[in-house]
């Protein structure tokens, strides 16, 4: 068997040495329930405050704007509905955000559309961004939310989210945004971006799974999403994760602390895997080249499908991950790509690599030496690929 | 695993690949924006299907289907080739992903639109009612 070289970390990362330290004392020494008043029950109360206050400092919140959930999904459902329904009560019917949202953004606003509620999708460009007077442009008296991912899971390219920001502040609206594929990978200051609700999730970062967190700024309502005891202010009713809150917190330390390191060391091999595997004739970067998450490529490679390519890098040590519709288990490809104006035949021949800080260097060695055969047999068994040699078909990329 | 080891085997070594230069009948299904085509050349002599390759655009079970339905028709008469159902590629494939069905219904039409092509080609008569469109309802 090849070595196993990891190339998808936007879909989940190892967890680090350090979380699993954090993590272990509470899985066995630890195992209080920090709603009991006994000390066993404390000592857990304790740790589950000073993970929250160390989240808090790595976003420059107050501690108490931290609420622990079970991930991005939880995350963005709590924040939209809650505020979209506190803009109800208001008579706030009107929210704003984009068409390439996550999943649990789009499918939340799709079933408040169902309720009354009016929801525009900003249009991403070809190059994967909105810009911020697009979304002044759709404020509305009756706005009662701007959702706007941090950076795109799929092609990583990054939101003006400092400017929405404003453009929100202005007008009163309450901005929320999924930075779960920001949080810990690009500096995210919750002050700075004028973000009132932001959603994160830890095995993003190298914590656990099934935690994360949502920032709620003072002030900004927040309902309660699961009904219950009294845990995090009676906002999210049940035991707290308490090995996964301080494994999230110490995953989120290191990630911040090296950011800097990180960001450089990603970029360099980012660029040169970019560099590298655009010189397979008709293929296409997608998202912008310059403004996008350090670890992120993603591109297209025209006349074949991505669900082979993935199998037969995979059979070569490559884990990588494809927005084609064979991979998705639907019937179209990744709306994601849809939105930036790709056509179908093109989306289905995509390819994403995203790195974390564990590859090397020949790592991405290998990966640009490995694609273009991939691709190349993959090219001459395929009867479009012919097509478009023989120019039957017009080459789109 | 999504694929049983033999799919996986037919995929990634695939039997039959390639073209055939002076192919009796060309069968081309499919559609570029869905995600798969499949193209089947087959030479014909005596009725029998003395020659078949593939070319696919998909993904792993759309070739693994193209290789084991051009394996199963190989060396047999058209007649026998024209009762290859897809559930039978499926099978011989040890069973296929509910939603990756339809790629062996692609591999089945493609053997039917191979030898119409070469019915049509040699004015060979046929019922019309054995070869209804693939592309229709789509």
């Amino acid at each position: 068997m090849a070595k196993t070289i990891y190339v998808d970390n936007a879909a989940t990362t190892a967890m680090s040495d350090a979380a699993i330290a954090a993590m272990t004392p509470y899985l066995k020494e630890i195992y209080g329930n920090p709603s009991s008043l006994h000390t066993v029950g404390q000592v857990a109360k304790e740790a589950l405050e000073s993970a929250r206050e160390k989240i808090a400092k790595c976003i420059n919140a107050q501690p108490g704007e931290i609420y622990f959930t079970s991930g991005g999904s939880e995350s963005d459902n709590q924040a939209i509905r809650s505020a979209a329904y506190a803009g109800l009560a208001h008579g706030k019917k009107h929210i704003i955000s984009t068409a390439f949202e996550h999943h649990a953004v789009l499918h939340t606003l799709k079933k408040l559309e169902k309720e009354g509620f009016e929801v525009t999708y900003l249009d991403v460009h070809p190059y994967g961004a909105v810009t911020a007077k697009q979304v002044e442009e759709a404020i509305r008296d009756d706005t009662a939310l701007v959702t706007v991912m941090y950076a795109n899971n799929e092609i990583g390219t990054i939101q003006p989210i400092e400017e929405i920001g404003k453009a929100c502040k202005k007008r009163n609206v309450i901005f929320h945004t999924d930075a779960v594929q920001a949080v810990g990978h690009i500096p995210v200051d919750v002050r700075k971006d004028n973000i009132d609700m932001l959603s994160a999730s830890a095995h993003k970062f190298h914590g656990p799974k099934g935690v994360g967190f949502l920032f709620c700024r003072t002030g900004v309502p927040l309902k309660t999403f699961i009904e219950g005891g009294a845990q995090e202010k009676g906002r999210r009713a049940g035991t707290e994760n308490i090995a996964g809150v301080n494994a999230m917190a110490a995953a989120l330390c290191e990630a911040t602390g090296n950011l800097e390191k990180n960001m450089k060391k990603l970029a360099f091999l980012r660029d040169k895997l970019i560099d590298g595997l655009s010189r397979i004739p008709h293929s296409k970067l997608n998202g912008s080249r310059e403004n996008r998450l350090p670890g992120n490529v993603n591109m297209c490679f025209e006349g074949i499908e991505g669900e082979s390519l993935l199998l037969l890098l995979d059979a070569k040590g490559i884990c990588a991950s494809s927005g084609s519709a064979c991979t998705s288990g639907s019937l179209d490809p990744s709306h994601v790509l849809l939105a930036l104006g790709l056509p179908h035949e093109v989306a289905h021949g995509s390819l994403r690599l995203s790195l974390s800080e564990a590859n090397s260097e020949e790592d991405i060695d290998f990966i640009i030496r490995s694609v273009p055969e991939v691709v190349n047999y993959l090219r001459s068994i395929s009867p479009v690929w012919e097509d478009l040699e023989k120019g039957k078909r017009p080459h789109l990329i | 695993m999504l694929y049983s080891e033999k799919v996986m085997d037919h995929f990634t070594n695939p039997r039959n690949v390639g073209k055939l230069d002076d192919a009796d009948g060309i069968g081309e299904v499919g559609n570029a924006k869905c995600g798969d085509i499949m193209k089947i050349y087959i030479k014909v002599k005596d009725g029998i299907i003395s020659d078949v390759k593939f070319n696919t655009f998909g993904c792993g079970s759309a070739i693994a289907s193209s290789s084991m339905a051009t394996e199963m028709i190989k060396g047999k008469p058209l007649s026998q080739a024209l009762e290859l159902t897809n559930k039978a590629v499926a099978e011989a494939l040890d069973g296929l992903p509910a939603y990756k069905m339809h790629c062996s219904v692609l591999a089945e039409e493609a053997i039917r639109a191979a030898i119409k092509d070469y019915y049509d080609k040699n004015g060979i008569e046929y019922d019309k009612a054995q070869f209804p469109d693939p592309s229709e309802g789509e």
